[in-house]
């Protein structure tokens, strides 16, 4: 399932994005078949290479076939056709079997145990391999020799310095990648460019000139704010961005790295403070506390509230509910003085997963297959095909650009503008059950009940009770 | 050698009951005790236990404010769930069996009971899920909601301050609580009316010869009557209301399995979820499963004692 889309619902995107212990556990099962599977014979016959060059760094074999299988979802499957149009360019004399379906689970499987699994697989869906199953099974190529190798668009970088920061992160296991994580979700702020234009009103860049706005719209007779009350991990996105731009890199080690006292930092007190006047000021759609994602973005496309926080799946989410001339844009969280991260910074997430299994008969092929992914035409391919943002830098050229819908290019040319000023938090894939306390907390500051320094006792007390639980495992953020 | 008559009876007997049992052994009784086994390791549902930890989910789960509250609304559901509905769906049996005026015919429901059944019975005949969408839009939250609306026309209120309905923490239970009545009055205002129609119409007529009024009726002869079902209904709206997963999980706060606005609507089976598959702490969940079984069973036990009466013959 993939959360760019809008057929899956907030609690599922949410299991997705920060809950994977959720879909760990039910995978419990799984990991005794595949387990018996890793202690089968496999394929003993060597994989076929052919010289390593500049041009070929996986030494590839041109005539060695290539056997792939991509999840059939919300993403379809044409970007999968381009990939091997492209492979099948390069390598003419190679035979590419392509396979594909929804139970990647059901489908390979039984490949895996046979010992003769597909050279690339697109893992993904309610039935997808698990990863640390495969992994702990010695089934996952290292794609770090992906990395390293130099990209197709221009020798002298790296398929590493090619891609938007986080996306390797998102597929360490240990410390090495053995994802590639392929699709990236954008967040920000939400608005309607016509709207804007029908009011004369600017987008704002900093948090005075937004407050200031605030107002102006308020006075217009519209709600300036809406969220998706129901859900507070959607509030939870502004608020750390705001963190994460006030305090830099220093302030996300410290919360990441449960350190005591992080959530009294200035920049989180000044961030709490901030987020909290838009309720205090009166600026929220009313009632939005309680709204669901859908409803409280179909208020939204409505004109009921100028702005909604959402990641760039949303315009899927809205497709055929907004209104046709709505024309939606995305905006970071506005600049607030002496900010330690620059006004562009956004929140970027990789997801999409994209693996190369160790016992392939062709592995250097899906190698090759991946680093053709990466490349400035890969990206556009799949940005046109899968109506998805690559991790790829520099794919959206301005011809692609035009082909896209509004609210897909304006994600486009948010994270283009951020450049390695990309947010990440982990906290809340880390420690589930402190990302559980902090959206309570949320939910109660954005409906009022509770203070921005009630906000920041619970959240400590939250960071505080899972540092001190020893049941729970640790991770460090470097 | 040939059997004696009763082995032969005894074995025949026993090889169609060894299927079943072995069923029901296999897929309810063997995870029950599973379920007790977990919970007395620190599992957390990736990976196979690796530790032992005697009873000590136990104590932790009573030192849980987030588990207490959870059991207090369970309770609270338990008290106010079961005597309301069968209150309503007795009051409304009666009146469509013999709520009307007796005439030349003798006991007969109210005017249009053959409507007013169908109406109340139909939530019973909609699914959860269905249940779900069209109280999400009644409880909506702002003033495009459907009793917010109402609301608004009636000048209970204004648009800009529309109620919370779930997102009020002080009525998100009384709420999830509404629905359940609601959607179980009409299945045992179905019950008892086929129970009532069992008994024998004369009774009803010897009554009303005796000059007996509409609410003697009903408290002298229809409820003694049907004892049973009652008996029956309290101890299923029991369980019903031990439960609450589904409305709670998909119609309030939070984004895995609810409960919220602050764990003001969470029930032992919400929190049960999300520790298991969310927090990843499988071994605490077995040990919260384990003491819902407990409770559940000690109140049917509780329930089945205390009503027990002398069923009257008819």
């Amino acid at each position: 399932m993939s959360f760019a889309h809008g057929t899956t619902t907030a609690t599922t995107r949410r299991t997705v994005l920060v809950r994977s212990a959720t879909i760990a556990a039910m995978a419990a099962p799984v990991t005794g078949l595949l387990s018996a599977c890793a202690g089968g014979t496999g394929s003993t016959s060597a994989a076929p290479t052919g010289p390593k060059s500049a041009d070929n760094p996986f030494g590839v074999e041109p005539t060695a076939s290539l056997d792939v299988y991509f999840f059939e979802g919300g993403l379809g499957s044409s970007f999968a056709k381009a990939f091997e149009a492209m492979y099948q360019k390069k390598y003419p004399s190679a035979k590419i079997s392509a396979d594909g379906g929804q139970n990647v689970t059901g489908d390979l499987q039984p490949r895996f145990n046979a010992g003769s699994p597909p050279d690339f697989i697109f893992d993904d869906g309610a039935q997808k391999l698990e990863l640390n199953v495969l992994y702990t099974n010695g089934q996952l190529t290292n794609l770090d020799a992906l990395l390293d190798a130099p990209s197709i668009d221009d020798p002298s970088q790296t398929v590493r310095d090619t891609l938007v920061p986080g996306t390797v992160q998102a597929g360490l296991i240990g410390t090495s990648m053995y994802s590639l994580n392929y699709a990236l979700t954008v967040y920000g702020v939400w608005y309607s460019k016509t709207l804007f234009a029908k009011h004369g009103w600017t987008v704002p860049q900093t948090w005075d000139e937004f407050t200031a706005l605030c107002q102006t719209i308020k006075a217009a007779g519209i709600s300036p704010w809406a969220h998706q009350g129901k859900y507070p991990f959607y509030m939870m996105v502004p608020l750390m961005d705001m963190v994460a731009k006030a305090g830099g890199e220093d302030i996300m080690k410290k919360i990441d790295n449960l350190k005591p006292n992080a959530w009294h930092e200035e920049a989180v007190v000044q961030s709490v403070e901030a987020i909290y006047s838009l309720v205090s000021n009166g600026y929220m759609l009313p009632g939005t506390e309680g709204l669901t994602n859908i409803q409280a973005e179909t208020a939204w496309t409505q004109g009921k509230a100028a702005f909604v926080p959402c990641g760039s799946w949303l315009e899927q989410e809205m497709d055929g509910i907004t209104p046709a001339g709505f024309d939606m844009a995305v905006m970071p969280m506005p600049q607030v003085a002496g900010d330690a991260m620059p006004a562009t910074s956004v929140r970027a997430v990789a997801a999409e997963a994209f693996i190369v299994p160790a016992k392939a008969e062709n592995p250097a092929g899906g190698l090759e297959f991946m680093r053709i992914m990466c490349s400035k035409a890969g990206g556009a391919a799949f940005a046109l095909d899968a109506k998805s943002l690559p991790v790829v830098r520099g794919a959206i050229t301005p011809e692609v650009a035009a082909a896209m819908t509004p609210g897909t290019k304006s994600s486009s040319d948010l994270i283009a503008a951020a450049g390695d000023n990309v947010i990440t938090w982990n906290y809340a894939n880390w420690y589930p059950q402190m990302e559980t306390d902090l959206e309570n907390a949320m939910g109660d500051l954005m409906a009022g009940r509770i203070k921005p320094a009630d906000f920041i006792t619970q959240a400590q007390a939250a960071a505080d009770k899972t540092a001190a639980d020893s049941s729970i495992q640790k991770y460090t953020r470097t | 050698m040939r059997l004696s008559k009763n082995l032969r009876k005894n074995l025949f007997v026993t090889a169609f009951l060894t299927c079943p049992i072995a069923l029901y052994a296999l897929f309810v009784l063997w995870p029950y005790l599973e379920t007790f086994g977990y919970s007395l390791t620190n599992w957390s549902g990736l990976t196979p236990p690796t530790k032992f930890v005697g009873l000590q989910n136990y104590t932790e789960l009573f030192g849980d404010s987030v588990f207490r509250s959870a059991l207090w609304h369970n309770l609270l559901m338990l008290i106010v769930l079961p005597p309301v509905t069968i209150a309503l769906a007795l009051f409304f049996a009666f009146m469509l069996n013999a709520g009307g005026r007796a005439g030349a015919a003798g006991i007969r429901g109210v005017r249009g009971a053959a409507f007013y059944r169908i109406v109340f019975f139909l939530p019973q005949v909609l699914s959860v899920a269905i249940l779900i969408i069209i109280f999400q839009e009644a409880y909506r939250s702002d003033s495009a909601g459907l009793l917010n609306g109402i609301a608004v026309k009636l000048g209970l209120t204004d648009a800009a301050h529309p109620l919370g309905w779930l997102a009020n923490p002080n009525a998100v239970l009384w709420c999830i609580l509404a629905i359940l009545i609601w959607q179980w009055v009409g299945f045992y205002m179905v019950l008892f009316s086929a129970a009532m129609q069992s008994i024998p119409k004369e009774i009803f007529e010897a009554a009303l010869l005796d000059g007996a009024k509409r609410g003697q009726t009903f408290l002298r002869l229809t409820i003694p009557l049907l004892w049973d079902s009652v008996q029956t209904a309290w101890v299923y709206l029991s369980i019903a209301a031990m439960d609450g997963f589904a409305l709670v999980a998909n119609l309030t706060q939070g984004s895995s399995y609810g409960g919220g606005p602050d764990y003001h609507s969470e029930v032992l089976a919400t929190y049960l979820m999300r520790n298991f598959l969310t927090f990843g702490k499988a071994g605490y969940a077995c040990a919260m499963g384990v003491v819902i079984f407990a409770i559940t069973l000690l109140l049917s036990f509780v329930m089945l004692r205390f009503t027990r009466r002398d069923s009257v013959e008819y």
